[in-house]
């Protein structure tokens, strides 16, 4: 049963959700986080603390993150660095390449050259990569793997 | 002496409509996506902040361990709701219960006090329900 008081916080946590998802939807574009935070009627300040409580960063953050976390993507599929950065909507690859670099430790061409190296071993011997219990489980040996 | 859980299971009956729930609707990240030919797939995701933990979405299917009699069962079962397949936790329950809600995601629970924590019930695409559990300070 919901409570009066919990249906208050939901109300105010659906403004902060509904800038979330905002920011999920259109991340590759050039978002202002003042006109978020005007939107959804509270002050910058409010905006920041209330999110950070929520989603653990700022909006700032959090944008940040989410352009990282899709430029993994598209460095997995193929795209170049800088084919990359503008996709996320990054505009300079130097800035995106440092920021890139602070948050998973690696600069996106390592990045993208350990994630190919990844795949083809899954394509080659795809059977490393599963629990043995598992892949029996399945009825999947070896021999149904090695000259593939 | 066990150390930790590396991989554990949920038994789905789509992977391409578990994939769109746990990696789209949840924000889980794939680990492994690897076709094993014949047409099998083993899928692996991980929650957000446990990239260390695979959780193999694993296809109910003849062949290997299941039978005919097994898969027909374990279909009944899932869609039938048998299954409560593992208690996720968040930082902020009523916000994550209104943004799952807001992508889709149905719930048996709404948020509510327990008198072991706050806690709401969803299910996922298959059938299987999960607890998820508010993190205390």
């Amino acid at each position: 049963m919901v409570t009066i008081e919990q249906y208050d916080k939901i109300y105010l946590y659906r403004r902060i959700v509904k800038a979330k998802l905002f920011i999920d939807e259109r991340f590759t574009e050039a978002i202002d986080l003042n006109n978020i935070a005007d939107q959804a009627h509270f002050s910058k300040f409010h905006f920041i603390r209330l999110f950070k409580s929520v989603y653990g960063l700022t909006p700032k953050g959090y944008l940040i993150s989410k352009r990282i976390d899709a430029a993994m993507q598209h460095l997995v599929e193929g795209f170049t660095v800088t084919e990359t950065c503008l996709m996320v909507g990054w505009e300079s690859p130097t800035s995106f390449a440092a920021m890139f670099k602070k948050m998973t430790g690696r600069t996106p061409s390592n990045f993208q050259h350990g994630e190919n190296e990844r795949r083809k071993a899954i394509k080659n011997l795809p059977l490393k990569f599963v629990p043995n219990c598992y892949a029996e489980s399945h009825g999947w040996t070896n021999s149904n793997f090695e000259e593939v | 002496m066990i150390s930790k859980i590396s991989h554990t299971c949920i038994y789905v009956l789509d992977q391409d409509r578990a994939y769109d729930f746990y990696v789209n609707k949840l924000g889980f990240k794939v680990h492994t996506d690897a076709p094993m030919g014949e047409g099998a797939r083993w899928l692996t995701v991980t929650p957000p902040e446990q990239p260390e933990l695979e959780i193999t979405l694993f296809l109910i299917k003849e062949g290997g361990m299941f039978d005919e009699a097994t898969v027909e069962s374990m279909t009944t079962l899932i869609k039938r709701g048998t299954f409560g397949s593992a208690v996720f936790t968040c930082k902020n329950l009523l916000a994550t219960y209104e943004e799952l809600t807001a992508k889709g995601v149905v719930f048996k629970k709404p948020p509510t006090k327990e008198f072991y924590g706050f806690e709401a019930l969803f299910m996922d695409d298959s059938g299987n329900w999960f607890s998820l559990v508010e993190e205390s300070a």
